[in-house]
């Protein structure tokens, strides 16, 4: 990925290259036809040289329980029962979801540290990352972990770099199913249709495309069966944005606050230079002390009051 | 400047610059991830990762210097009549019309809203701190209490650097009170135009002395 494909990059202030026209890329991720093989979970790690602890067994599918900085997708398994009675089984490939507006860049506090390619795709540099974990805290969706071992916080970078060299990330190759496709974002979202369309025809009225909006759209979208119902797989949000705390917190308030205190400032040395110092005139009559002390000895001091 | 009253013992005045030196450190490492255009103050403390290091200490060490500061200076800080009417005349403060004021003790009515101010920003700043601490702490908090803890932990910042602007201000301006908080002496005259009523009272304790 050259250079001037960085069209957005944490803790900057001045504008990006923008001169490059790029398409935008996406991963569509169909829950329908995934049978939670995890391949992917085996094939990202391969890929990026990624060995996880071996975890325990904690009674569900899930394996490992959550994203870690090791494990940058993990299949995360709903048994739903719907209202026919039916048990349907929900299997959502949760990571990264690449936002066109990305919380983690907008809370991170280090320059260059999360940078967004002109394809869409939302990368960290664990170079410049100092491990504070405000990534964590602008992310709507709890992606980025932070790593015990660096403290460097990691999550999946949609293969940015095979993707940079006209290749499919590692998930999409290796889908057993074809469940993952990787295309232009057009593409991804006419593919989307065609199965809608034929879920709808198999009587999931409510199926539909995850590509919320609330964060500009995402570079990675799912087909659900139960679209009205995101939070069904696993918690996806159903609307999903950056926290107004974060916004308040990381917006248009910091630079006022710096104004603010350069303000505070200011009004200190107009004041000095209008109103001046507050001085203490010493020309008061010494109490007690007399101001010159004899220190000569040959000179005798004679109260007359006490005659010695 | 005549040597007449101490001020403040050199424990008061080691533990005062103790705070002072430690919320600087904490103040330009914090100010260093607060806005991107101030990130260069991280070179001071060894590039980004270790400024996030540091930081929360610093500001721990700060917090205990302070807790302890406000415990010897607490008792001098409380409300009185006299510091309502003393605020209604602020005009008569900011233009060196000390005369028209009433008497203050020990404590002016704005010094002692400062106190409080920085007592409340140093509690907020601890308890929200800890909550967003990543390495230690974060994980036992919910998003939402960290997300509302970034922001406050910014905010009662800002209240509190601004605070210390005015308060290093109100030192430059009001000649002799850094040399006392540095030496700890204060002049008769000193004492009786901008601490009156505190000045009668040193003055009885000594019982004439002099």
């Amino acid at each position: 990925m050259a250079s001037q494909d960085i069209i957005a990059r944490s803790a900057t202030t001045t504008p990006m290259p923008s001169v490059r026209q790029m398409d935008d890329v996406a991963k569509l991720i169909d829950v329908s036809k995934c049978i939670g093989c995890k391949a992917c979970q085996v094939a990202c790690s391969e890929w990026n040289e990624l060995r996880d602890e071996v975890g325990h067994n904690h009674g569900v599918y899930d394996n490992p329980m959550d994203l870690t900085a090791e494990s940058w997708t993990v299949m995360r398994f709903t048994e739903y029962e719907s209202d026919a009675g039916n048990l349907e089984w929900l299997i959502r490939k949760d990571g990264c979801m690449h936002c066109a507006e990305p919380g983690c860049l907008a809370a991170c506090p280090s320059p260059g540290a999360i940078v967004k390619y002109a394809n869409g795709i939302v990368d960290f540099n664990q170079d410049k990352c100092i491990g504070c974990g405000y990534c964590i805290t602008g992310c709507p969706f709890n992606i980025p972990r932070i790593s015990q071992k660096d403290h460097k916080a990691y999550k999946c970078s949609l293969c940015s770099d095979r993707v940079s060299v006209g290749l499919e990330p590692a998930c999409v190759k290796t889908c057993p199913t074809g469940a993952i496709v990787f295309g232009s974002k057009e593409d991804m979202k006419e593919h989307a249709a065609e199965r809608i369309v034929d879920l709808k025809s198999r009587g999931f009225e409510n199926a539909g495309l995850y590509d919320p909006q609330g964060v500009g759209g995402t570079h990675v979208m799912y087909v659900l069966h139960h679209a009205d119902r995101p939070s069904l797989y696993a918690g996806l949000p159903d609307d999903p944005g950056i926290s107004p705390m974060v916004s308040l917190w990381k917006g248009v308030t910091k630079p006022l606050a710096l104004l603010g205190m350069g303000l505070v400032a200011l009004f200190g040395f107009f004041h000095y230079v209008r109103v001046g110092p507050n001085r203490v005139e010493e020309d008061e009559a010494p109490q007690g002390d007399a101001t010159v002390h004899k220190v000569d000895p040959s000179v005798r001091e004679f109260d007359p009051k006490s005659p010695s | 400047m005549n040597k007449d009253i101490e001020r403040y013992t050199p424990s008061e005045r080691s533990n005062h610059w103790a705070v002072a030196i430690l919320f600087f450190l904490a103040g330009l490492s914090g100010l260093a991830l607060f806005h991107p255009s101030l990130f260069w103050l991280s070179n001071f403390f060894g590039g980004g990762p270790w400024t996030r290091i540091l930081h929360p200490f610093l500001g721990v060490a700060m917090f205990i210097f302070f807790i302890w500061l406000a415990m010897r200076f607490a008792h001098h800080n409380r409300w009185e009549k006299a510091d309502g009417q003393w605020l209604k005349q602020w005009k008569d403060v900011v233009n060196n019309r000390e005369d028209k004021l009433p008497e203050v003790g020990r404590y002016n009515a704005g010094q002692k809203i400062l106190f409080w101010v920085l007592l409340l920003c140093m509690l907020v700043l601890l308890a929200t701190g800890v909550v967003i601490w990543r390495q230690y702490f974060s994980h036992l908090f919910g998003i939402e209490l960290i997300r509302i803890s970034a922001l406050l932990h910014a905010f009662a910042a800002w209240v509190l650097i601004c605070s210390i602007i005015v308060h290093i201000y109100a030192g430059i301006w009001i000649k002799g009170s850094i040399s006392a908080m540095l030496h700890g002496w204060v002049s008769r005259a000193w004492a009786r135009k901008h601490h009156g009523a505190w000045y009668k009272e040193v003055s009885k304790e000594e019982g004439g002395k002099h």
